[in-house]
């Protein structure tokens, strides 16, 4: 599906939201999308039955694929080579135009000529997570054995299988060592766990937004969201793309509510206070009276177009079980034992979904380690988000800490 | 600690701060260096280029910690009197409180951390002995302002000053070991030795301590 980006935020969600060309009448669909499921608009790389994917789920998925995007160019000593980590529900285009959405890469104020992760220095890569929806295999995925989508017949995913299947990507790219993993949020949880799983790989470090595991609140606010999608009448027990329906209204609640944590209280009066939406007054009904109704709205119904219900519940599921300490006897500290990584770990002040304290126990426990590593925590009211955003000091620390270890590592 | 606690003198020669090329001398090569109130690094970058020490930093400031980072040095935001609780014991050979203990809430904790911390520290102060100090306050009936300390009693972030002969107390009290004290004078050289403590306290505008567990 095709949504112009500048349509007007102005949807009934609890109308019929069953998503089709015929209540879409405001997003002309230029050309018949593209399955990116199976068929991504990206590049791809694709592991046969003989090379299955070990997941900790106990199962060895084959075959299977992961979908990627570059950008810049390998150095001679393939030592320039960046890896981005993307969040709950980017993908690999971070910075190109949304083949989906339409819309720009998901992180432009970070990675790009002359930003922080500069392309016209560094081989910059990026992929889609195992269990997403964007040409990386997932629930939406064929199975091979039965013809039809994985559906929940797919092996739950974890950070660690992600990150295993990004390091089989990165093998087969011809890349040791990779010069710096960057991600915030779920993407900060995939750059810990390639630190903790392949030190020796992991040349430099920034973890954004995020913690070494995820907090019962969390874990409580995702769970609210599968619920959604699951009380959905279409999800069907997760057959809906076999059956023929879709559970957006479900996936819409379950974004809604999920939009609300990575915004902050002040952001939110900020941007909508008690505005009313193109009236006056209160209409005395369910519509959506309030700015800020009218925005999570057409948050949950322009998410729907380009995200798949099973991989929602599969991807919040990978970050609900991370927990780094636990693989190592409950210390995160030794986790990191003898690390030779850089770190460089970033929080903002306003964000509750991963507030600094979660960072601090990371820098913690890497001071605990002997590791190197920095730590800023950027001033901002714009919540978790904050990390997606123009924040010149995140910009700032991340350009500074790159750019020393691009010094040390020799990169011109 | 936003503001350079206290106006260093530098050395004209290489334009480092005097103080700090006292501290260099007192640390062993390719040693592990943690430098507390860091500022924007000068002197963990002095001792990783002159000393090849592992250097470490914590940093109250933002504009603090990404000069550092500017500069390859790992930093940490934080507050000495909150932070030092989360290190581990022995984790250092040298811990650095450089111009940084009169702006701390807790001095002696702060100190009591060091020791633990480091299997050395290194504490450097500004002396509220010396002589103009005492003029201010005997004579003048003023707090005092000098070149060294330019803040007015309102808006400074000294809050715990001391005189070279309460941090030799502290020390005893808190059961470090002195292996090496110098002053210095007004003019940033370093004093005899053999002069009396009275004349250093007197004299002697800031004094560099390097201290050991006992």
């Amino acid at each position: 599906m095709f949504v112009d980006a500048t349509a007007s935020p102005q949807y009934r969600l609890f109308g019929r939201t069953n998503v089709s060309a015929e209540n879409m009448s405001f997003a002309p669909l230029v050309s018949e999308p593209r399955n990116q499921v199976d068929d991504p608009s990206s590049l791809v790389m694709r592991f046969g039955q003989d090379e299955p994917l070990m997941m900790d789920a106990g199962v060895a998925l084959a075959p299977w694929q992961i979908a990627y995007q570059t950008y810049g160019t390998l150095n001679a000593d393939k030592s320039n080579a960046v890896l981005i980590c993307h969040a709950l529900t980017g993908d690999q285009h971070v910075a190109n135009d949304n083949p989906v959405t339409g819309k720009p890469g998901w992180w432009l104020t970070m990675v790009g000529p002359g930003r922080p992760v500069d392309t016209n220095r560094f081989f910059v890569i990026c992929a889609n997570v195992i269990g997403g929806c964007m040409g990386t295999t997932g629930p939406a995925s064929i199975n091979p054995a039965t013809g039809q989508p994985y559906a929940l017949d797919f092996p739950v995913v974890t950070i660690r299988d992600m990150v295993r299947a990004q390091a089989a990507l990165i093998d087969r790219l011809g890349i040791e060592k990779l010069f710096c993993v960057v991600g915030g949020s779920m993407g900060g949880m995939q750059v810990l766990q390639w630190a903790a799983s392949y030190p020796d790989r992991v040349f430099s470090a920034l973890p954004i937004a995020t913690a070494a595991r995820h907090s019962a609140q969390n874990i409580a606010f995702h769970e609210v969201g599968r619920q959604a999608v699951m009380a959905d009448p279409e999800w069907r027990g997760g057959r809906y793309l076999i059956e023929g329906t879709r559970p957006s209204k479900g996936l819409a609640v379950a974004r809604m509510g999920a939009h609300i944590t990575y915004l902050s209280e002040v952001a939110l009066h900020r941007k909508f206070g008690r505005n009313f939406q193109d009236r006056a007054a209160p209409t005395f009904s369910f519509d959506a009276d309030f700015q800020i109704e009218s925005y999570l709205r057409y948050q949950g119904i322009s998410f729907v177009e380009r995200f798949d219900a099973n991989s929602y519940l599969y991807v919040t599921r990978a970050m609900d079980y991370f927990d780094i300490a636990a693989e190592h006897g409950g210390s995160l500290a030794k986790a990191f034992k003898g690390t030779p990584t850089r770190f460089c770990v970033i929080s903002f002040t306003s964000d509750w979904l991963f507030p600094t304290s979660d960072s601090r126990a990371i820098v913690h426990a890497l001071n605990a380690a002997a590791a190197s590593v920095a730590f800023v925590e950027v001033e901002s009211d714009k919540g978790h988000d904050a990390f997606l955003l123009e924040e010149p000091e995140m910009f700032a620390a991340a350009r500074g800490f790159i750019d020393a270890a691009a010094r040390v590592r020799g990169i011109a | 600690m936003n503001l350079p606690a206290t106006l260093p003198l530098t050395d004209t020669e290489s334009g480092h701060r005097l103080d700090f090329l006292l501290v260099a001398e007192m640390v062993e090569p390719g040693s592990r260096v943690l430098d507390v109130g860091c500022g924007d690094g000068a002197l963990l970058s002095l001792l990783r280029d002159r000393k090849g020490v592992d250097g470490r930093g914590i940093e109250i400031s933002r504009e603090g910690v990404n000069a550092c980072l500017a500069k390859g040095l790992p930093v940490i935001q934080g507050d000495a009197d909150t932070d030092l609780a989360d290190y581990p014991d022995d984790a250092f050979d040298y811990v650095i409180l450089s111009q940084t203990i009169q702006a701390t809430r807790q001095p002696r904790v702060v100190l009591e951390h060091l020791l633990r911390i480091g299997r050395r520290a290194i504490v450097s102060f500004p002396n509220f002995g010396h002589w103009r100090v005492r003029f201010d306050l005997g004579f003048r009936g003023r707090m005092p302002m000098t070149e060294n300390l330019p803040y007015s009693w309102y808006d400074t972030p000294n809050i715990h000053f001391c005189t070279i002969r309460d941090f030799v107390e502290l020390c005893r009290d808190v059961g470090a070991q002195m292996e090496k004290a110098v002053a210095l004078n007004a003019g940033g050289q370093p004093m005899r030795v053999t002069l009396p403590w009275w004349v250093w306290n007197l004299l002697g505008d800031q004094a560099v301590f390097l201290l050991k567990r006992r």
